[in-house]
């Protein structure tokens, strides 16, 4: 049984208001699912607040249909509707469906862009900051080492464990909506220190240097250790953030990895000792010549035609490097009539892009540049799109299946060069 | 005559209790873990990931036995959604504690165990006749292949 602190016990009972009551009898139903014993206190929350599309509004007609309905029965799981008051804690919105402008070049409905404004006025109006990105980390939410977070976006939550060593477990949005609320989040996983020794060891053998190699790295490391904690050693050098944002994205979602070590480099691998808490356990897995080729031909298995006619760049969203980086491979090129390119960020960051100029150079090439979501959480392509092409292994992952539609996964430059000739070229040195 | 659940149960399992209730079925079972946002179509509980050797087949009123969750947070929102749409599994056995299939669990409101005596993935196959009992944290399997 989980234990609750007099406070806590008081917020079950109500003396903080329904809506409080509510979200701690969910999280305390969840600590037992867990085993867990306790909670941790925490003030920084990410997560997707009542957001939802219309119909599941109208699946709540009878209790309302709106904002507060689906909050109540969807995201604190209770059988009542309640009041929902501002949130307490810390709380950021994290992706969302749309993109605010260019919603209509997504093919979104003149019914779903009133449904997205509407929501998004009540998460403001309940103070919860409209970050709409899969990179708080990018936008203003950065946690410092140790900090306990509430965080769901499986690529932010293996960054923040790995490279900042914030404590999060990959919270869901349930339980991030009631920790928004009640300030708690079952004390087990990633909040204690046992629970984030290495258990595997990944042997690098050879170098691993661009977002394209870290997110061939990421997805071969997760299809190894599953939802397991791997140590990386050997030929990796010091990743930069954007590096460590791809190989977290991928090895979250071939496996489940919610957190690694990178030893000599990240925070809680000061040495291999420390990073397995003490001797070598688990498998050790070798990434080689062999591995490395059967990672890219397995990601690049959903691919046969060679006529590309969507790139999509920006997954996890693009950080502003990235963008420098897209508009000056874009210079002098034009997006082909047969192709389509969309860049994803997050608004925070396309306002630098816009005031740098990247902005104008990805659309006076042909492209655009969105914000909020991607396509495979928008579930948005350009019409008639048969074959896309990524330099994201996560993307890659993801979007065909969701979408039934072929990918190639590649460079970069790759990418650009398939957007503006609309033919995959891409290869394995 | 004595019907199938009446008779005694081939193999009896125990385990601890994720969310309580009782529910007896037809087993669904995967040596693989399960994606669930991406993964899943969240209104009709069909597998969907690519290489899966659950795609193309749905969970809906199934006993789902499964090594557990993988993939993104979304896992407890898409497997909420299959309740919403009345396709949720029946019941649910899993082999690794997750955040995500513990509160997948909790949110389908589905009777849940995991921390087993024995190995459910090896005892039970796909199309055994099992009785979830999660209060009592025991799992009776009616094997399907005598």
């Amino acid at each position: 049984m989980v234990q609750l602190t007099g406070e806590e016990q008081a917020m079950l009972d109500g003396a903080q208001g329904a809506a409080v009551a509510k979200a701690m009898d969910l999280l305390v139903r969840y600590a037992e699912a867990l085993g867990a014993e306790d909670f941790v206190y925490t003030d920084n929350v990410a997560g997707v607040p009542g957001s939802s599309p219309q119909w599941v509004k109208d699946h709540y007609a009878a209790d309302g249909g709106d904002y507060r309905a689906v909050f109540s029965r969807f995201d604190l799981d209770s059988d009542e509707v309640v009041d929902v008051p501002r949130m307490t804690g810390f709380s950021c919105h994290l992706q969302g469906g749309m993109d605010p402008d260019q919603w209509q070049a997504m093919g979104m409905t003149e019914e779903a862009f009133a449904n997205f404004r509407a929501d998004e006025a009540e998460v403001a109006g309940h103070g919860i900051q409209v970050m709409k990105t899969c990179t708080p980390y990018l936008a203003g939410n950065v946690p410092v080492m140790g900090e306990h977070c509430a965080w769901m976006e499986s690529s932010a939550v293996v960054f923040a464990n790995s490279v900042i060593g914030a404590r999060t477990n990959c919270e869901g949005r349930e339980s991030t909506s009631a920790a928004m609320l009640a300030k708690r989040v079952p004390n087990w996983g990633f909040h204690k220190d046992e629970f984030r020794k290495g258990q595997h060891a990944i042997d690098v053998g050879v170098p691993v240097d661009s977002i394209f190699e870290w997110g061939l790295l990421g997805y071969f490391t997760g299809a190894a250790v599953e939802d397991t904690i791997p140590v990386l050693d050997g030929q990796i050098s010091a990743p930069s953030l954007i590096k460590h944002k791809h190989f977290g994205a991928a090895s979250a979602s071939s496996g489940g990895v919610e957190m690694y070590h990178m030893v000599g480099i990240t925070p809680e691998a000061p040495t291999r000792e420390v990073a397995f808490g003490g001797a070598d356990r688990g498998e050790r897995f070798a990434y080689g010549a062999d591995q490395r080729r059967a990672t890219y031909e397995r990601l690049n298995s959903i691919g046969s035609s060679e006529a590309v006619d969507y790139v999509m760049l920006g997954c996890p969203h693009a950080s502003i490097d990235q963008l420098a980086e897209i508009a000056r491979l874009l210079e002098g090129r034009r997006v082909h009539e047969n192709s389509a390119l969309w860049v994803f960020t997050s608004r925070a960051v396309k306002a630098t892009a816009v005031a740098s100029g990247h902005a104008a150079a990805i659309e006076r090439a042909g492209g655009r540049l969105l914000t909020d979501t991607c396509s495979a959480i928008s579930q948005a392509v350009p019409p008639g799109t048969r074959v896309a092409a990524f330099d994201s292994a996560k993307q890659a992952h993801y979007l065909p299946q969701m979408m039934n539609i072929e990918g190639w996964f590649g460079t970069t430059q790759d990418c650009i060069d398939a957007a503006c000739t609309a033919v995959w070229k891409g290869r394995l040195d | 005559m004595a019907t199938v659940e009446l008779s005694p149960p081939d193999v009896v399992i125990r385990g601890r209790k994720v969310v309580g209730g009782v529910a007896e079925g037809e087993a669904l079972v995967t040596s693989q873990t399960i994606s669930g946002w991406g993964g899943i179509n969240s209104l009709t509980g069909e597998v969907i990931e690519n290489h899966h050797e659950l795609k193309g087949i749905s969970f809906a009123g199934k006993i789902l036995v499964f090594p557990g969750a993988k993939g993104s947070s979304g896992w407890s929102g898409a497997f909420h959604t299959t309740r919403l749409k009345g396709n949720a599994p029946l019941a649910m056995l899993y082999s690794v504690t997750t955040t995500k299939a513990a509160l997948g669990a909790v949110v389908m409101r589905i009777p849940t165990i995991t921390d087993f005596d024995a190995d459910p993935l090896t005892l039970i196959a796909t199309g055994d006749r099992v009785r979830v009992d999660a209060d009592a944290g025991e799992i009776q399997i009616w094997k399907a292949d005598k």
